[in-house]
């Protein structure tokens, strides 16, 4: 099988991998680029796990080829963190709890980031419905809406220093 | 494990016609939401992959009052889901996409595909044949158009000839005094339906039925029709004991399947009971 050129940006750096067509975005961000905060759960788009964003719309990587995402900007768990410093979604998902077995959460927050950009202040049943395609086992999801809601309420701001 | 094929990626319509028509054994992607499942299962193992995800243009959504509204094949549902268009106009769409699978998928997934895919469970198809929609295909050799409804041939399986593309869904503006509904049954939100019912009521200067559809999901092969039961409504005023004599014609003539979700005898009977319900639900929506 014929190798393809795929440029793609991830977490704003250039990438340039060679790669056989069939291969998954998930697979090309874990395996060729090494981000492997982005988990390959069910690889059925059912669990969510591999959420990460493709020109800003929250996406499972586990079914969209990579060669889908020729040129386009992608941002992974790995992209929100800002000189080293959590975002505030991860600071809230930290305190309140919202990771358990932390599965799920990469893509939690990829789905809870992409509500927040689309609707700052979403009520509690905006969030729930944000946050639909993505399973987690564990919380129960109740500590999960409230650190979403906490960001929303601007509780943690962005740490820029 | 997804079996090697050969990447097609046209950029114009014009070169994917072209490029469709030139190899035999070729399939065609553009969300991938439903196709990559099936190819990962080694359903199906093509030689060729066609991708017309950034076939640019057949990403649109027009409205007229005289044409109505025309849809894009490679539209997502996410655009569709937030067109204002759509949603002051055709509601009920706007019902159906926001409760189809999770936003990832509606970001990424098609209209277009979803249709070509044919799987009978698919959420589109029944609401967009209870709103009188038709279905625009295309190949090099030129274009036509069907009634959504001839669209559905079996399980998977669809009145596209070789080498032809789906093109757009084109639906009419809805005559006055018309409701039309949705609903599903799922466990999960974000599941596909175990069974759904799409219906839409017309009524006239009296207040009567001039002209119903009712559509049922995932009860058969192909989103399946219930005539005997739009029949029975016509001419017919506001009666709860009519809509659920059509709730019971409904489950009476369909074909639903066994599966690990539910048996036949709870799908007949949840398809009564949806049918009654999206009638009444269809009917108060006309009635203003």
């Amino acid at each position: 099988m014929d190798k393809k050129l795929l440029r793609l940006t991830v977490n704003k750096q250039e990438y340039e991998v060679y790669i056989n067509p069939k291969a998954l975005l998930v697979e090309v961000i874990r395996d060729y680029i090494g981000l492997t905060g982005t988990k390959r759960g069910c690889d059925t788009v059912s669990c969510g796990a591999c959420t990460v964003m493709i020109n800003g719309m929250s996406v499972k990587s586990c079914s969209v080829l990579a060669m889908q995402a020729e040129g386009a900007q992608i941002t992974t768990i790995e992209g929100l963190e800002q000189n080293g410093k959590l975002a505030p979604i991860q600071k809230a998902f930290i305190d309140h709890g919202a990771y358990q077995c932390g599965f799920c959460a990469p893509g939690m927050i990829m789905s809870a980031q992409a509500l927040l950009n689309e609707n700052p202040h979403p009520t509690e049943w905006e969030i729930r419905e944000g946050i639909e395609g993505n399973i987690c086992r564990c919380t129960g999801y109740n500590s999960i809406v409230r650190a979403i809601d906490a960001t929303a309420e601007g509780k943690y701001r962005e740490d820029r220093s | 494990m997804i079996s090697d094929f050969n990447y097609l990626k046209p950029g114009t319509l014009k070169e994917a016609l072209a490029m469709f028509a030139e190899h035999d054994d070729c399939k065609v992607i553009c969300g991938g939401q439903s196709l990559l499942i099936i190819m990962r299962q080694g359903m199906i193992a093509p030689e060729y992959l066609l991708d017309i995800k950034h076939v640019k243009e057949l990403d649109y959504i027009k409205f007229d009052k005289n044409d109505g509204l025309k849809i894009g094949a490679t539209t997502t549902h996410r655009s569709i889901e937030k067109s204002d268009v759509v949603k002051k106009n055709y509601p009920a769409l706007v019902a159906m996409e926001n409760k189809l699978a999770s936003i990832q998928v509606r970001n990424w997934g098609t209209i277009g595909g979803n249709l070509a895919h044919a799987d009978p469970a698919g959420d589109p198809a029944p609401v967009l044949i209870a709103l009188k929609a038709d279905i625009k295909v295309g190949s090099a050799k030129g274009d036509r158009a069907m009634s959504l409804e001839d669209f559905f041939v079996d399980y998977f399986e669809t009145a596209l000839d070789k080498g032809e593309l789906v093109l757009e869904v084109q639906v009419p503006l809805p005559e006055p005094k018309t409701g039309a509904a949705y609903q599903k049954f799922n466990l999960l939100e974000s599941d596909m339906g175990v069974v759904a019912v799409a219906a839409s009521v017309t009524l006239n200067g009296g207040g009567k039925c001039k002209d119903a559809r009712i559509i049922l999901g995932n009860a058969g092969p192909t989103p399946k029709r219930v005539k005997r039961a739009e029949e029975l409504l016509v001419g017919k005023a506001y009666d709860e004991g009519l809509f659920a004599e059509a709730g019971k014609i409904a489950s009476e003539d369909c074909e639903p399947v066994a599966d690990i979700h539910a048996s036949e005898e709870h799908r007949r009977h949840l398809l009564g009971v949806l049918t009654k319900r999206m009638l009444k639900q269809a009917w108060e929506q006309a009635r203003g």
